[in-house]
Parts: C-alpha cells; structure tokens; sequence
C-alpha cells in the first residue's frame, strides 16, 4: 500500500508546476514586464515620468478618445440593445424566433470589416451613399461623415449592442411572468409595470451587459484604426499600434506604450471589478418555478410600423455592409459604379490563388488558429484539472494567472509579449509567428479554462472513485471515465478558440512581420496602402470562413445533442 | 345570490380543448377550490377569471358585472377586475421593500399618501409582517414571502381572491398553518375565495365546496364531505383519498370476480342497470372494508405492513388487489391466510 502510494508520490506537484510553468511563461512574465518598464527607468522606480508621459497631449487625447467613444457606444449599445431584446421577448412582433437569431448576427462579424464597408459607404468624399447624394441628387455635402465621433460610436453599437441583447433577452425570458401578472392584477398598465418592475429587474443584466460593452470597446482596435486615423481620432489600442510602429524599438515609444498599457489595464480591471458587484450583488431570484407564457404586449398599430423598423435596422447594419463589401471587393476599380461590366471574380482569384501576401494570410490565420485552439483546449484541461479536481496548496494562482488574460486588451497582451519575446531574454521571436501564437494562447486560455472547468464540475468524484473501485488506475480512470465525460467542454474551448482566432486583428496587428500577416493585418494593411478593392475581397472570404466556420460548429453540437 | 359566475366557459390551445364548457357560481364570502391533477384545466380556469387568458367560449360576470365574455369580445383587463391574487412561486417583487410591496396596488391608484399608509400598514399586520415592514422580501422565508403576497392581495380590500396553488412551495410545516390564516382572513374580511390545488387535503381543510375537474371536465361539484361520502364517478372516487376497486361480474343471481362466485357485500345492490349490463366496478375505501370469518369476498392475503398506527393489508381477490386498512388493535389475518372481505359502504361505477 505504502509503495504504491510513493510510486505515484508527486503527480499533482508534476501536474501543477507544470501548469504554474505554463502560465508563468505565457501570461505572468508578459505582464510582469510592462508594468516594470511602465515604472522602471534606468533601474528606478520613476513615477514622475509616468506622469510626464500622461501630461503628453497625445496620450491624454487617446484617453480622453477612448473614454468618450466607449461611454457613447455604452450609452447607443445599451439602448438598443434592451429596445430589441424587450420586442423580441415581451410583444407580438412577428417572426420574433428569427429576428432573435437575426439580432446575434452581428456578433460573428468583425467589427473592423463593419468599418471597412462604412467607409466605403459614408466616407465624406468617395462614400458611395454620400455620392448618391451629391452626384444623383444635388447635396452640397455628404450627407454623413463617418470619419466622426459620431461615426465611429454607430458603427461600434452595430456590433457591440448583442453583449446587452443576449443578457437582457436571456433575463426577460428566464424571468417569473407571475411578477409582472401580479402587478397586473394589483391594477398596474402594461407601462407602469415596464417602468416599475420590469426594468428594475432586469437592470442587473442591461448593467451588466452595459459594462461589457464598455470594456470591450474601451479595448477595440480595428473600428477605431479604419475610421478615426484621418482626421487624428486615435483612443488608447490604435495609439499603441502608432507607438510601436513608428518606433521601430526606440525607448521612449515603448514607455508611453506601456504607460498606456497599464492605464488600460486598471480600466479593465475597474470595469470587470463593477461588473461582478453588479452581478453578485444586484442578481435577483428571478427565475420562474413553474411557466406560463408571459401576457405579450399586444403592438396593435405599432406591429407592422416596429417589424417594418426591424427588417430595416438588420438590412442596414448587416445586409447592407456585407453586400459592400463582397461588391467592392468585385471591382475592377475601386470607385466606379456597379455595373456589369465594372464587376469581375478576378479579384477573389488574385486573391485566393496568385497572391503570395493573402494566400500567406489566410494560411497563417488558419494555422494559427487551430494550433493556438489545440495547445490551449489541451493545456486548459490540464489546468482546469488542477484547479477544478486537485488538492494543492495555491492553485489559486493557477486561477487567478488563467483568467487574467480574460480582463486584459488584447493590445496589452501584444505589447507584453513584444517586451517579452525579443531578445531581451535570449530568445527573438519577433517577426515570427511564434510570437503571435505565443500571445494567441495567453489571450485565448481564459475561454479554454472557462468551458474545462465548466464541464469538469460536472464530472463527481465519485465516478472516478467508482473507477478506482472497479480496479482501474489513475490514469485509466481519467482516460476512459474523465476524458470522455469532458469532451464536450473540450469541444467548445477548442470552437472558442478558433474561430475568434480566425477573425483576429487587434494582437496580430502589433505582432506581424513581413511574412507572417493574419487575414485580419492583411485586411487591415490592404485598406490602409490604398488597395481598397483587394482589402473589400479578402474581407468577404474571410466572412465566407467565418460564416462557414459558425454553421458547421451549430451543426456539430446539434448533431451531438441529437445522438 | 350567485356573486361569480361562469357560463359555459371553454378555452383551447390549439387541438386541446382545456375547458370545456365550465359552469360554476360562487357565493360572497364562499370559498371554492379548484382540484384535479396537473393539466385538467384549473390553473386556466383562474387565469380566465383573472383576466390573463381570453375565452373561446362563454362568459364571466362578477356581480352584475360583465367581465370577460366570448359573444360580446369584451374583456376587462386584469388590472381593473379589482381581484387579489396570490401565485404559487410568490412573485414579491425582490427590488422593492417589503412594505413597498404591499403597498404597490394602492399606489398604482394613486390613494392620497396617509391612506396607503394607513391600509398598508392593516395588511402588513393581519398578516404579522410589521415587523419586516421595511426589510427585503428576500430575508423572508417561503412562508414569510407568501404572507407578504397575501397582504399585498388584501391591501386593495378585495371581493375576490384568486389563489393559485398559494402553498405547494411551501415546507409542509408552514402549509397548515397558512392554511388556518387564510380561513382566518376571509372570516375577517369576507371575500369569495377561488382557489387552485391538487393537493386534497388543502382542498378539504380550505373550502366550501370543491369542483373537482379532469381533462377540461367538471366531475364533480359538491362539499368536501360530498365528494368525498359520494363521488360522483370513479375518477372522482380515486382522486380524493385512498381507493381500491374489483371488476365483478353481475347476474340477478350474484356477483362473480374472476370466475369464482362471491355473495353480494352486505346490504348494498348493484344498481339495476349495470345488473343489466353484466358487469360493474365495486370501489371501496381500504378504512371501510372489513376482516369477517363467514360471508364475504373470499381473498387471501399477501402482504401485510406495519405503518404505526395502522396495519396495511393486500389481499388478493382472484387476479385483483384489494388493500385494507385496520387500526393495530384488530387482530388480522397473517399473510398466506385466506379471509373473507365484507366491504361496508362500497359503491357502484360502470366499468370503462
């Protein structure tokens, strides 16, 4: 018995320092280094300095940028998204069940692909809309500027406003209907109740929701860099981007980089610490016991007048943009009507199969998304192994470095990897794409430890207990009751991972080389050297990917579901 | 005399017809509930006079009122029907203080200020919550949440009380004790109850009359002591209380089970037509069947456990299981003995 146990003396210290040493090298030390050269100057801690860089006016417009751009997308987000989550779950409206899904489109759309076709559409000068009205039907001047604060916070709430959608349609349907029946029946109209006890109970999810959008467009790279750059509209993520690029290494662009990095961060950090106040404190028991369909709110007039808006919301901010983009992207060039003749497949051919520069990309994106989605769905079990399953002294930790990314832009973890990963520690991956897999797998390790431990808490310890009991190792037990109970989790992390990974700018963007572009860099590149109608093509494929890449995973799981 | 009437009231959800023609009146001040097993078309049937579902058939009045009515398509909105309502999962409103709660109804009527106060606070202390007045509903028990419903249903001094299954997610404990201040505050107040259930006991203890319903039908409507002495059919028999039944053959000669020829129970004939048709069902409470040594159903026995108080006895009768139960103080048979069964107030269905 006793030789037994020393035989296997030392798995769960050989699992976790395994897990810490991954964590450490992956997440810890990036981040370590870009507070350290935030406030380290010539072997001193300087905060004077940190100080002098915010006092930069270009830094503390980029914050001021960042701050006004993501409380404005907040603010139009927020409205629009609990407008359409209370039609879709409280009304008559028509097709409610497709509108819904309708409404979630535009989270599987890139927002920087959105931008692109805007300002196809609605760039003061060459804007197609803009022409239509000055050529066709003699404006003075566009008629929308897109390259406006304005400009940017719309086409942002296009994508952003499904993070209050979800939460608040989830909490509308999820709640008792006998709570507003009640008020109902105690005299209240169908407005007083809304007003009194449908929104206070909700507010929980619309904040929640809120903050999400908040840090997520406090972080977003792409809308910003296609929009803002001309006319000097830059927010924290596209001024780093600057920073970086122009530095070409220089000391003193890193710092303010990382200075800004960090201010990043603690935003973050701030939004996320209100966003589980809101949740842990404010979360009501609002689920309903036993469920009658609750009283839809009979539109009468407003029926056809508010699906008509609908139809037209979902025509005009996804409908419209694709279909910029995959006509653009068939020009001949960039700027003449669409007509026939005008119209070609050369481009996507070019694309696809001549062109080192995109075929690379598309290659590089695709292979670094799966290996970035294997290593982390691997490691992730691992780690949400020790963390769900094992009793080690401080695997706290383990938690605490595997979420951090979770709360971390994208541009901050870029950043950290570039002061990490070359050369300063004997080892240069700049240039390469093993740093931005690199960043891939610290960015994308939350999402992997999320759905692991989701799906390793279902698993009881008495099934492996029963295991052992029937004869079975360690080993044997984890291989043939755990692995098997887990593979649904396995299956989500991996599909989170992925596809994300496939549509990614925001880390690649400061990360790549001359050869080592992403479908995203490459689009984003492509728009900004001028090639307008190579950027437009490149972007429908990679929407033909995603697209594709989101209907086989819904295939997936329902087939699994089925079976 | 009738204050709430139904009138051939008939709802569908698609093919499935959940009320069917529904006749019922209330008295003021009278208490109804409403039992049968989960899908029979109560809790539509007071969500109907609630206001919250329309109907395809008939109508409602309260008082002299017309309130819903299929003919004239005429529905008072639930909010103006002026009824108290209390729902199974509570539904108190977790954003607003107990008080505030209670006090929702009179401000939704906008009542001058020192008036909501005034009849808050009478709610709150019939129903014993002054004290967690300003408190969250949410640091109450079930109990303690379900009285605040309660109050918030009187606060308006209602007529009519809907009560739908108000303590089936209570802990059994505090069940009859609800049970006692619900009778406590109608006594008090002197509204009509109608109340949904399917647990018959609440049933008994609570109302006037009970309507017993399945499948969108009315079995039966009667007392609880009716219903229960003299159910209407054997679905009605088998809902309310503990039953056993006996196909038996039936001839002007006697009665059969199985082949094997037994003599009539004691006093009581199969009524004539179903003498006629040959065949019947005997249904039988098991309190109500007797061990005798002579005459009877002839049985043996085979099974036979202890619950305390009780003996609980199985017996077969040919291919059919009779349970009987006697109080420990009368010696039985053992299990393997053959006894006679005398059945001492059975009553008579048509088989199905």
């Amino acid at each position: 018995m006793s030789t037994a146990k020393d035989s296997r003396f030392g798995t769960p210290e050989i699992l976790f320092g395994l897990s810490v040493a991954v964590l450490v090298i992956v997440v810890a030390v990036p981040m370590l280094l870009i507070f350290f050269n935030a406030f380290w100057v010539d072997g001193h801690f300087n905060v004077a300095d940190v100080v002098k860089v915010l006092r930069h006016p270009e830094t503390y417009k980029a914050l001021g940028n960042s701050l006004v751009l993501s409380v404005g997308v907040t603010i139009t987000g927020t409205i629009v998204g609990t407008f359409f989550a209370w039609l879709v779950t409280r009304t008559d409206l028509p097709f409610k069940k497709s509108m819904k899904l309708l409404f979630l489109v535009p989270f599987m759309l890139p927002a920087f692909i959105g931008a692109l076709a805007w300002k196809m559409l609605l760039s003061p000068r060459a804007g197609y809309i803009n022409r239509f009205f000055m050529d066709v039907l003699g404006f003075d001047g566009p008629i929308f500027d897109i390259y406006t604060y304005a400009g940017i916070i719309l086409v942002e709430t296009m994508y952003l406003f499904p993070f209050v959608f979800i939460q608040v349609s989830g909490a509308l349907e999820r709640m008792d209907p006998t709570l507003e029946e009640s008020a109902r029946i105690s005299g209240a109209d169908l407005f007083t109740i809304t007003r009194k006890i449908t929104i206070p109970l909700v507010l929980p999810s619309i904040l929640s929701g809120a903050l999400l959008i908040m840090l997520y467009s406090m972080a977003h790279f792409g809308t910003v860099a296609v929009l803002g750059i001309e006319t000097g509209i830059y927010n924290i993520p596209t001024l780093i981007y600057e920073k970086i690029h122009q530095s070409a290494g220089s000391f003193d662009s890193i710092r303010t980089a990382t200075v800004l990095a960090t201010v990043l961060v603690i935003t973050a950090a701030l939004i996320l610490w209100l966003q589980n106040k809101v949740l842990s404190k404010g979360r009501y028991q609002i689920i309903a016991g036993k469920s009658f369909r609750p009283t839809e709110l009979k539109l009468r007039g407003l029926r056809v007048p508010l699906f008509v808006f609908c139809l037209l919301y979902i025509g005009f901010t996804i409908v419209l943009p694709t279909a910029t983009i995959f006509m653009v992207g068939g020009l001949k060039t960039y700027g003449l009507p669409f007509t026939a003749e005008n119209l070609t497949l050369a481009n996507y051919n070019h694309i696809l199969f001549e062109w080192d520069l995109t075929r690379d990309a598309i290659w590089n994106s695709i292979s670094l998304g799966l290996s970035s989605a294997l290593v982390t769905m691997f490691a992730g079990v691992v780690i949400s192994y020790v963390i769900v399953k094992m009793k080690v002294r401080g695997k706290g930790i383990l938690e605490f470095l595997g979420m951090l990314p979770f709360s971390v832009p994208g541009s901050v973890i870029a950043l950290g990897v570039i002061l990490a990963w070359s050369g300063k520690f004997g080892v240069n991956l700049y240039n390469t794409v093993w740093i931005i897999l690199l960043a891939y797998i610290a960015r994308y390790m939350a999402f992997s430890l999320k759905a692991n431990s989701a799906a390793l808490e279902q698993v009881h310890d008495s099934l492996v207990e029963a295991a052992r009991a029937s004869g079975a190792t360690m080993a044997q037990a984890l291989r043939d009751i755990v692995i098997p109970l887990v593979r649904p989790g396995m299956i989500a992390a991996f599909f989170l991972i992925f596809l994300p990974a496939l549509r990614e700018l925001t880390v690649s963007v400061l990360l790549y080389g001359p050869t080592t572009r992403t479908i995203g860099v490459a689009i984003y590149t492509l728009n900004e050297d001028g090639e307008t109608v190579y950027s437009a093509a490149l972007a429908g494929i990679a929407l033909v990917i995603i697209v594709l890449g989101e209907v086989l995973i819904k295939r997936l799981v329902t087939g699994k579901n089925n079976s | 005399m009738a204050y709430i009437e139904l009138n051939q009231v008939t709802k569908r959800f698609g093919e499935v017809v959940a009320v069917n023609q529904l006749d019922l009146s209330i008295a003021q001040g009278e208490c109804v509930a409403m039992l049968g097993p989960s899908g029979c078309g109560k809790t539509t049937t007071l969500r109907m006079v609630a206001g919250f579902e329309d109907l395809d058939d008939g109508e409602i009045r309260v008082g002299d009122k017309l309130i819903s009515s299929k003919r004239e398509k005429y529905y008072l909105p639930p909010e103006q029907r002026n009824f108290g309502m209390v729902f199974q999962a509570f539904a108190v409103w977790p954003h607003l203080s107990v008080f505030e709660n209670v006090a929702f109804p009179l401000r939704v009527r906008k009542l001058p200020k020192a008036e909501i106060v005034a009849r808050t606070e009478e709610a709150l202390k019939h129903t014993n919550l002054l004290t967690a007045a300003a408190g969250s509903p949410d640091d109450l028990s079930g109990g303690g949440k379900q009285r605040v419903a309660l109050a918030r249903a009187l606060a308006i001094r209602p007529d009519v009380m809907l009560l739908d299954e108000p303590l089936s997610s209570l802990d059994p404990h505090f069940r009859e004790e609800m049970r006692f201040e619900i009778k406590d505050l109608q006594r008090r107040f002197g509204f009509s109850i109608l109340y949904v259930t399917h647990d018959q006991s609440e049933a008994m203890a609570l109302s006037d009359r009970i309507l017993v319903m399945r499948s969108g039908l009315v079995q039966q409507v009667g007392t609880p002591l009716e219903v229960y002495g003299s159910p209407a059919n054997r679905f009605v028999f088998e809902f309310i209380g503990l039953s056993c039944f006996l196909q038996a053959g039936l001839s002007p000669a006697g009665m059969s089970i199985d082949g094997v020829a037994h003599p009539w129970p004691a006093g009581v004939v199969p009524p004539d037509e179903l003498v006629a048709a040959g065949s019947g069902l005997l249904a039988a409470r098991p309190t109500e069947i007797d061990f005798v040594s002579e005459r009877g159903v002839r049985g043996e026995v085979v099974r036979k456990a202890y619950l305390g108080e009780t003996i609980d006895y199985r017996v077969m009768v040919g291919q059919a299981e009779v349970r009987v139960q006697k109080t420990r103080r009368v010696a039985g048979p053992a299990v393997g003995e053959f006894c006679g069964l005398d059945f001492l107030r059975p009553h008579w269905y048509p088989v199905d």
